[in-house]
């Protein structure tokens, strides 16, 4: 997992992204996904700098931030965890699973503790093979509470 | 002596269960062990309850053994499975395991034969031959082709493909755009992503001959971004195909350019909408557009463009390749051709099941499903995604067919079935119906953003067991109004699921026994 963490905010990194793609506006959220792959989320500075980079107006940058749910605009930790809550899932325990998930890790869905930041998403595709749980960019099926364990503490170790 | 070709599927179903660790498994123990094989990373057949499937090449066969895990390696190779040796967990010869015997494959029957990216195997099962021969008849002769087949958008809405292909054809203007929708947002459904997994070069090639047939010279993929190995797949299979003249200037000698741009979606169920997913395209929030101008006429950044689901334009190859008649030779009434079926929930045998329109959905479910996974009867099955109405198990019966699904206040969608047991509690269905759209909704129409929250409330008051009969008159009312009044699906239709749970599950909406509702 790559979520640059412990690394500022680097306008020049930014600036690179955006030359990448040719300083096209229709590739803004080609864009972004560049800074958060970087930085792990949008910083008000990156919207800013964007902004200018793109001759948009920083509301249209603000706006395509907060319409999609992969651009968080605060910190996340450095393990995003997502839980799928989508219908397929349900019928195979995934509020079972979440509960389990919420409860053992003392957090709340939407949160953020240590490296971790426990989120929920609809649908990973993975319906023949649910409950489904995406960590970084890696998806795991038939996820029971024993193997969840597993997972978050192989995490750890990997810290 | 030639090596032994060991298959182990490179798809997200596989690997999340355990299909990478088992490559590296297999490939560690046949070095220890000074056995010569050739690792091949296909893409899956689609039996997913049998992932991770691994196969073994034995003279002319493929000998299967099924939910191979890393700890089973060892025992594979004591067992002689390069030879096809007896195991516990050995299948047999893929091609008589009857889950995918039993299918008829016309867009999948790529999927899990070949290694996904390779350019050999692709052209070896006549990859490209669909290309070439639109080049052979020509334009026009190919979306005459399309509209012949009566393929039908696989997207959802079902609208007849060769007719769109025409009009985008026809349509004024020297630029046009193919646009693919890959943001396979329902729950449920996973074929778009197997296919391109699978099969990426049947997906270029697809775009390749709608362009060549509209004259289309750019197309774009739009993949949601819940798909990271399907995108290092694309990626990949986008810059072969270019590097060996499948794309780009004068595609093979041909005269006609064309090129594909990968963008990725970033987790908006409603971008899966096409006009919304046209605005994402162009950079901006995925807000729906209204209808008119079609798309076809004034589509992705104001220009004729042809909108289709992934599935559909995969159909395309072998609809030129090998005639629309065969293609509409499958099927019913309206409904021709073939359908990738996706069994998922709460079933014992999930996974892809191509199958021809007019199969039940008692044979998908029983016969290649093996009833729930729990065991336990079923009670609902939701079909085409989160805005499918919920179908009571006595209506099993119901045939595959567009029209028999709208006929029952159902709709087939993108093929995907999500499967309940009795244990389900389908006022907790209907209030996630509305949740979700609560969650999604673009926010441009107030029945869809307003709408479903206020839906939300009135479900969460029914099963609360305030003043039933007049939340119930009231949640009615809300669903006609969100049903007629919104702009797109998403408000549109979130009612038919809503609806299906008053009607068939009513009983659902009681306060639980012992007051803790």
């Amino acid at each position: 997992m790559s979520n640059g963490h412990g690394n500022g905010y680097d306008a020049d990194i930014t600036a690179s992204i955006v030359s990448r793609f040719d300083a096209r506006p229709e590739q803004l959220i080609q864009i972004l996904h560049g800074v958060v792959e970087r930085f792990g989320y949008v910083p008000e500075a990156a919207i800013r700098q964007l902004a200018e980079a793109l001759n948009l107006s920083r509301a249209d940058v603000h706006g395509v931030v907060s319409y999609y749910h992969d651009f968080l605009t605060g910190k996340p930790g450095r393990h995003r965890v997502k839980i799928c809550q989508a219908e397929a899932c349900q019928a195979m325990g995934s509020h079972e699973l979440t509960a389990h998930a919420t409860g053992s890790l003392g957090m709340a869905l939407h949160e953020t503790k240590d490296d971790i930041t426990l989120e929920p998403v609809y649908c990973l595709g993975n319906c023949a093979c649910s409950p489904a749980v995406m960590i970084g960019d890696r998806v795991y099926g038939r996820v029971t509470a024993e193997r969840f364990d597993e997972l978050i503490g192989g995490l750890e170790g990997n810290d | 002596m030639a090596r032994t070709k060991v298959y182990v599927p490179r798809e997200t179903a596989a690997c999340s269960v355990g299909a990478d660790d088992v490559a590296v498994a297999i490939a560690r123990a046949s070095k220890e062990r000074g056995s010569d094989i050739q690792l091949v990373r296909n893409g899956s057949w689609g039996a997913s309850w049998l992932e991770p499937l691994v196969e073994v090449e034995v003279g002319e066969q493929r000998i299967a053994y099924a939910n191979v895990e890393p700890g089973d390696v060892a025992g594979l190779f004591d067992a002689g499975f390069l030879t096809g040796g007896e195991h516990a967990k050995r299948q047999g010869p893929v091609n008589e395991i009857p889950y995918l015997v039993n299918q008829e494959r016309w867009t999948f029957f790529r999927c899990g034969l070949i290694e996904a990216l390779s350019l050999e195997h692709f052209r070896a099962t006549s990859g490209f031959a669909g290309l070439e021969k639109a080049f052979e008849i020509g334009g026009e002769a190919v979306a005459q082709a399309v509209l012949d087949s009566g393929l039908r958008g696989r997207g959802g809405a079902a609208f007849p493909a060769g007719i769109k292909w025409q009009t985008v054809r026809n349509a004024e203007g020297t630029q046009k755009y193919i646009a693919c929708n890959a943001d396979e947002g329902d729950s449920g459904t996973f074929s778009d992503r197997m296919l391109m997994e699978g099969d990426p070069y049947g997906l270029i090639e697809a775009m390749a001959i709608a362009g060549f047939a509209v004259g289309a010279s750019k197309g774009y993929i739009y993949l949601r971004s819940e798909y990271p190995l399907t995108h290092k797949i694309l990626s990949k299979a986008l810059a072969v195909a270019r590097d060996a003249g499948w794309l780009g200037h004068d595609i093979q000698g041909s005269g006609f350019d064309f090129d594909i741009e990968l963008h990725l979606g970033a987790g908006s169920y409603v971008c899966g909408e096409e006009t919304a997913m046209l605005e994402s395209l162009e950079g901006r929030r995925g807000i729906v557009r209204s209808k008119p101008p079609l798309p076809a006429l004034s589509g992705l950044f104001g220009k004729p463009t042809l909108v289709h689901n992934v599935v559909t334009l995969a159909s395309v190859p072998n609809i030129v390749r090998l005639g629309a008649e065969r293609y509409a030779g499958f099927g019913e009434g309206r409904s021709k051709g073939t359908l990738a079926f996706q069994l998922a929930g709460n079933v014992k045998r999930g996974g892809l099941v191509e199958k021809a329109f007019g199969i039940t959905l008692r044979q998908l479910i029983e016969d290649f499903g093996g009833g729930t996974a729990s065991g336990r009867p079923v009670k609902a099955v939701q079909v085409g995604g989160p805005l499918g109405a919920y179908i009571p198990a006595e209506q099993l019966d119901l045939p595959m067919d567009y029209e028999a699904f709208i006929k029952a206040g159902a709709m087939i969608g993108h093929g995907g079935i999500v499967v309940f047991d009795d244990l389900a509690n389908m006022a907790r269905m209907a209030r996630f119906a509305m949740e979700f759209c609560a969650i999604e909704s673009c926010g441009k129409c107030t029945p869809c953003r307003i709408g479903s929250t206020r839906g939300v409330e009135v479900i969460d008051r029914m099963i609360a067991g305030e003043n039933r009969d007049e939340n119930y008159d009231l949640l009615v009312d809300l669903c006609d109004t969100m049903e007629s009044a919104s702009l797109c699906a998403m408000g549109g239709m979130t009612p038919y699921p809503v609806r299906s749970v008053l009607k068939y599950f009513a009983e659902d909406f009681a306060p639980r026994q012992g007051g803790d509702a």
